[in-house]
């Protein structure tokens, strides 16, 4: 066998063999332990002692990380009040559009809550609309960021249709996500004292400083046929209507909470917070929900013990499997790298020896 | 033309089934999309009108409460759009691109590099590279395909003398496999090991010599024996037979002598190999032929008389040709003499029938050296010569002459009638026995491919007798083997050759059928002639039927189209993978037709090459290119494609489910940037790696256990049940990764500073869970890494923050919402890294937990065989590592190994009758 190849070299005679080598050594493939697919690997494999180890060493982590969320969720206090039904006049409660659409009724409305804990500063409140489609591709894509952005864009309204402009020009700021501003507001007291709300730093850093202009001023806001919501005062430019910028964070799901405000200052446990309503906001045309909410915070946020419980149930589960696989392990061991294992050993039909 | 066929385009199986899986991807996709649409059309119907602030009274087209019909048929458009990540376009790019670099692996590999010829493998398409890893059938070319197409001249028989010691490669080979076994085959008694030695040590003794001649070799001549060589049989006492015997060498031929200037040597012209090598054998004998004229023939006779070269003239006086059916070739010369000497060499059968009485003196002996060559795989001729006087043979001639001269339709047979004639009265001389010599590898390729659980038919142009021949050189064929010929009359009429033909299509099933024995092997030969009819529409499913319970098929004659025929119907009618391999422009049909073609590059020019999908330049290479490369490509597509539907079903969903949530209207949750990276970036690089990179066993223990192939004729890795296994994995992660985040993150704040999430945050975290829930779960299939393999996939995780990073950076004008995301509103949450946490472990938990299972309980081949490897108890016990590396194959009834278990069973037959006597209570296992 050897034999033959060196005759056929011999017999391609000696004057073409330099041209030939030559030839070889072109095509022939360049050693690298990469193209050889040779390249060190580590293989590691899923032993029993691996999977459970890992299974509880998952476990391990997550039920401690799960008590920790769950208990961080459960130092914060939250009271929710729903005032959208019982802040009707109940001779509208049959026609409450008629009742909200109707400018010259009056629409305060006097809410009690209780604090069932101590609530320490800073306590944040929210409102909380609900059936409101924020996230609809048409609320969501009807607004101008550049208009709000800059004094020079003010035109570029383009996406703003049906709230583009008005006969006395561009509408400042446009689209509907702005118009349809929230416009409850909310008055707090305790025991008749008035409690401070401060509506700074509601809004992210970032809108203040780069996404909303600081020469930007509302322009023929709210001025056209249909009013939406919230009016703006003209004189203050973009960056400082924190409202308008938290309203413009389109919220992800139907049901959201937006930032309304800070209270600095603790709340003490069985306080009756006198809250008065202005309820103008019209949420009764879809019947959706309006909510008030303080809250305070922990470092996982707001109320969450979905997190905790979903940390300890995959935690738990993990354990579990752990045991299992053990049990398993006990009732039906399998020695690593068993040969007996191997198709062949096994198969009754296998090979006869 | 007529034998060509059209150049298809071939697809790989698993391809194929892709698409399948494509239309399934594709129901979804339009019935979610239809889902959708519907409720947008009702909810633009029923709640449009309802919310103010979406300006229901002035609406364009698309949101217009009072007509839901069209805004549901545009936001079809939409949807198909939206959900279009749910089929996976980039995955024709990633496989295109996986399948580019799994082929210039198979280009690069040094193993698969022909020193000799310099040419390396070469995948010519990169479609079938995943196909290799599945085939069931092989239909190979005989002649440079698994021969060299190059007759040796090895041993000859002359005067009932049997010359030549050199062993023929079968004969080589198989001693030293029986060799080898012995030595495993420790733990026999002793007894029956010491008598099987010495059983076998006599089958051994002729393959005593091999290797180390320091002689150049000459080619086409391999004999070696100093009783011959150098002029020495002079001193033989026959010598005048070995005279008559080289004599006709030298003469009894139609090749044409070329005398190499540099040398000084001839080369031969022959009309067939074997010629050539009997005259080379004839010049190194002494006898060197060296000039053709018109009538004449000259021979150089080196040592006859004084040892002076001599020249010597022999008139051609009749020649009568070689054909197929007369299977022997006649010359009738006059010598210097004036003798007149009929030469005659042919089929040793036929050369038998045309002896004379007297010439018989030799036929014992020759009959029992024939037998050996032949199971020595060898090619054999008989010749033989008788003197005429010179009236006989003028009277004969005049016949012939008239004969010759005559016209009409009767003219063939009466010259073939005159010819018999004179062929007769033969006086036998002794027999040659050429090696076609096998290419390198030959026969432990096929060897190891049966093992692997292959099937392998054999087509070629060639006789039945070389084929047989050739089949018994590879170990196709055997000793012992029952052998099923079909073959048909010419004189028959179309109607009766069928009738035979089926009649004998149906005895060879019905013997099968019969057989007890789990060790019968059947072979099936058929010749061209016979298969032409086979191959018709009625007849060709019995026939498939037959062959497919064969052990091994060989089809002689076959003409190209044949071949292709052949191969169509292999490929049709058993479903499986077939691939065609060949050298030759009549291999081409072949290639083309078989779903892998590969070509040999050798010297046959390149048609062959053009028209294969695979070239290699050895048959032996292709054991390399299917038990390595092909087990490899076809675990790494499957599992890949597995995967990708994966992610994006898991992506994909996500995207529906978020819809649903607002109003149906279309929009996502996730930046438009974060949608074109997802496949661009962020979950291609490790899935190609896993494409290209993985490696479940080692290339050494692919081809040490040859079993571990069949995995992909078997078709394990992409069966529905693992595809949709993997889909309803996805639908699970992206139930997961949705309802989790929308649950953590539903309305309450989820920073310490009060801050709720927005959409663009929303978005931001669950594709966060997103990438790193699939790119952890690539990283658990995957059980070989590289460093590429970890730097692809961790790569792919740190890009995607440092990507979110960046176009944070980026001012408001290009990054909207997403502007300064990470650091103002993410990174200093930690809710978005323990969520971020908590959904890539939920995701991937049941895949873990059924791997878990799966492999501790049920394993398969190749985890034990990882684990074996990762414990080193290949190395710490090497006894039980041998062993089983003797059982992983698949059951064979061809090649050697195959061969040598026929072997060793009816040794040990004989020897239980034997020990039976001696020792009655010792019993020995069945085998």
């Amino acid at each position: 066998m050897d034999t033959n190849g060196a005759t056929t070299s011999s017999t391609a005679g000696g004057g073409s063999t330099s041209k030939s080598s030559s030839k070889k050594h072109s095509r022939k493939p360049i050693y690298s332990r990469f193209t050889q697919q040779e390249l060190p690997a580590c293989k590691p494999i899923l032993t029993p002692g691996l999977v459970i180890a890992t299974f509880t060493i998952i476990g391990i982590i997550f039920i401690p990380l799960g008590l920790v969320s769950l208990s961080a969720s459960e130092k914060v206090v939250e009271i929710v009040d729903r005032y959208d039904e019982s802040c009707v006049p109940s001779n509208y409660s049959n026609d409450k559009l008629k009742f909200i659409q109707n400018p010259s009724i009056n629409k305060s409305c006097v809410r009690t809550l209780t604090v069932p804990k101590l609530m320490k500063s800073p306590v944040f409140i929210y409102y909380q609309l609900d059936n409101y489609y924020q996230n609809h591709r048409r609320y969501v894509k009807s607004r101008s960021d550049k208009q709000l952005r800059s004094v020079s864009d003010e035109k570029s309204t383009t996406d703003c249709s049906p709230e583009d402009k008005t006969v006395d020009g561009p509408i400042v700021p446009c689209g509907l996500v702005a118009w349809s501003l929230f416009n409850d507001t909310y008055w707090f007291s305790v025991n008749s004292k008035t409690i401070e709300v401060n509506k700074h730093d509601i809004a992210w850093k970032s809108d203040k400083e780069h996404k909303f202009g600081s020469n930007v001023y509302p322009k023929n806001f709210q001025s056209g046929g249909l009013i939406g919501g919230a009016k703006l005062n003209s004189s203050v430019p973009l960056s400082k209507q924190e409202d308008l910028m938290v309203w413009m964070r389109t919220a992800a799901l139907p049901t959201f909470r937006k930032l309304y405000g800070k209270i600095e200052q603790d709340l003490q446990a069985n306080e009756k917070i006198q809250v008065v309503i202005q309820n103008n906001y019209n949420t009764y045309s879809f019947s959706g929900k309006k909510k008030l909410v303080l809250s305070t915070t922990s470092w996982i946020g707001g109320k969450n013990d979905f997190l905790g419980i979903a940390y300890i149930i995959v935690g738990g589960l993990c354990l579990f499997l752990a045991v299992c696989f053990i049990l398993l392990y006990v009732i039906k061991p399998r020695p690593l790298g068993d040969p007996s294992y191997l198709s062949w050993n096994r198969s009754p039909a296998g090979h006869p020896n | 033309m007529q034998n060509s066929t059209k150049s298809p385009s071939k697809r790989s199986r698993i391809e194929k089934k892709m698409d399948y899986i494509i239309y399934v991807l594709f129901s979804l996709l339009l019935v979610i999309s239809l889902i959708s649409s519907l409720g947008f059309a009702l909810k633009t119907k029923f709640h449009m009108p309802n919310w103010w602030y979406m300006r229901p009274d002035d609406t364009e087209q698309f949101y217009n409460p009072k007509e839901p019909f069209i805004s549901g048929l545009s936001h079809l458009v939409t949807a198909l759009i939206l959900y279009g990540y749910l089929i996976p376009i980039s995955l024709y790019v990633s496989i295109e691109v996986v399948k580019v670099l799994q082929a210039s692996f198979i280009n690069q590999d040094l193993q698969m590099y022909d020193d000799d010829t310099g040419i390396p493998a070469q995948a010519r398409t990169s479609n079938l590279n995943e196909e290799l890893g599945q085939v069931d059938t092989i239909l190979s070319d005989k002649t440079g395909t698994l021969t060299c197409n190059q007759m040796d001249f090895l041993k000859c028989s002359i005067a009932g003398t049997a010359y030549g010691v050199r062993a023929s490669e079968v004969e080589r080979a198989a001693a030293q496999q029986m060799a080898n076994d012995l030595e495993q085959d420790g733990r026999q008694s002793s007894v029956s090991s010491k008598r099987s030695k010495q059983d076998i040590e006599l089958e051994t003794v002729v393959t005593s010599k091999d290797g180390k001649d320091n002689k150049p070799p000459i080619k086409f001549f391999s004999f070696e024996d100093d009783r011959m060589t150098e002029g020495n049989w002079r001193k033989e006492p026959n010598v005048d037979m070995i005279i008559l015997f080289c004599r006709i060498l030298a003469v009894c031929h139609t090749a044409i002598p070329e005398l190499n200037e540099e040398t000084g040597t001839y080369t031969y012209e022959a009309e067939s190999p074997d010629e050539g090598a009997f005259l080379v054998a004839a010049r190194e004998f002494g006898f060197e032929f060296f000039k053709r004229t018109q009538t004449s023939v000259f021979v150089r006779e080196r040592y006859i008389g004084s040892g002076q070269t001599t020249e010597r003239e022999y008139k051609i006086l009749n020649l009568l040709e070689f054909t197929s059916k007369r299977k022997r070739m006649t010359v009738i010369v006059r010598d210097e003499e004036g003798q007149i000497i009929l030469m005659c060499k042919g089929a040793d059968s036929i050369i038998f029938d045309r002896l004379a009485k007297k010439g018989k003196t030799y036929l014992e002996d020759t009959t029992k050296h024939l037998n050996i060559y032949g199971e020595a795989g060898l090619r054999t001729l008989a010749l033989a010569y008788r003197k005429l006087e010179e009236s006989e043979y003028s009277a004969w001639n005049n016949e012939f002459q008239k004969a010759k001269t005559s016209i009409g339709a009767d003219r063939d047979t009466n010259l073939e009638k005159v010819a018999e004639m004179m062929e007769k009265e033969l006086t036998l001389v002794g027999a040659t026995a050429v090696e076609d010599k096998l290419q390198k590898g030959v026969p432990q390729c096929i060897d190891k491919l049966a093992q692997a659980g292959l099937k392998l038919w054999v087509l070629t142009g060639d006789k039945m007798e070389t084929a047989i021949n050739i089949g018994f050189a590879c170990s196709l064929l055997r000793e012992g083997m029952k052998q099923i010929c079909i073959t048909t009359l010419d004189s028959e009429s179309k109607e009766a050759i069928k009738e035979n033909i089926l009649t004998q299509v149906n005895n060879g099933s019905q013997m099968i059928k019969l057989e007890k024995d789990p060790y019968a092997a059947f072979a099936l030969i058929i010749d061209g002639k016979t298969l032409a009819y086979a191959l018709e529409e009625d007849m060709k499913l019995l026939f498939l039927g037959l062959a497919v319970d064969c052990a091994s098929v060989i089809c002689c004659r076959v003409s190209p189209k044949q071949k292709a025929l052949v191969t169509r119907l292999v490929k049709e009618g058993t479903g499986k993978v077939t691939l065609g391999i060949g050298d030759g422009a009549n291999d081409v049909g072949m290639i083309q037709e078989a779903d892998i073609g590969v070509g040999i590059s050798g010297v046959e020019g390149m048609q062959a090459v053009m028209a294969s999908d695979f070239s290699v330049s050895q048959f032996r290479f292709l054991e390399r290119l299917l038990v390595v490369h092909g087990h490899w490509c076809y675990k790494r597509i499957a599992q890949m494609v597995c995967y990708f539907f994966y992610k994006n079903i898991a992506f994909g969903l996500t995207l529906f489910y978020f819809e649903a949530f607002t109003g149906f209207s279309g929009q996502s949750v996730y930046d438009d940037w974060y949608m074109i990276l997802f496949n661009v970036v962020l979950t291609s690089l490790p899935v190609i790696s896993l494409g290209v990179f993985e490696q479940d066993v080692s290339s050494d223990v692919c081809l040490e256990f040859p079993t571990l192939y069949q995995q992909g004729p078997r078709n394990l890795f992409f069966d529905w049940y693992r595809i949709l296994g993997w889909m309803g994995n996805g639908l699970y992660s992206s139930l997961v990764i949705f309802s989790l985040n929308i649950v953590i993150f539903y309305d309450q704040a989820y920073r310490v500073e009060g801050q709720t999430t927005d959409m663009s945050i929303l978005g931001t975290i669950m594709f966060t869970c997103i990438i790193c829930a699939l790119n952890f779960q690539v990283s658990l299939i995957m059980t070989h890494y590289t460093w590429m393999q970890h730097v692809l996939i961790w790569f792919s995780i740190v890009a995607w923050f440092i990507f979110l990073f960046i176009y944070g950076m980026l001012p408001p004008k290009i990054s909207h919402s997403a502007y300064q995301i990470l650091t103002e509103a993410l990174a200093s949450a930690p809710v978005y890294w323990i969520t971020t946490l908590l959904v890539t472990i939920a995701c991937t938990l049941p895949y873990l937990a059924h791997m878990s299972l799966q492999r501790c309980f049920n394993p398969m081949d190749h985890h034990v065989i990882q684990e074996i490897k990762y414990l080193k108890k290949d190395v710490s016990d090497q006894v039980m590592w041998r062993r089983e590396k003797t059982k992983a194959r698949e059951k064979t009834k061809i090649g050697f190994t195959a061969r040598v278990d026929a072997l060793i069973r009816s040794l040990r037959g004989k020897l239980n009758k034997k020990t039976h006597s001696i020792e009655s209570n010792k019993s020995y296992p069945p085998s």
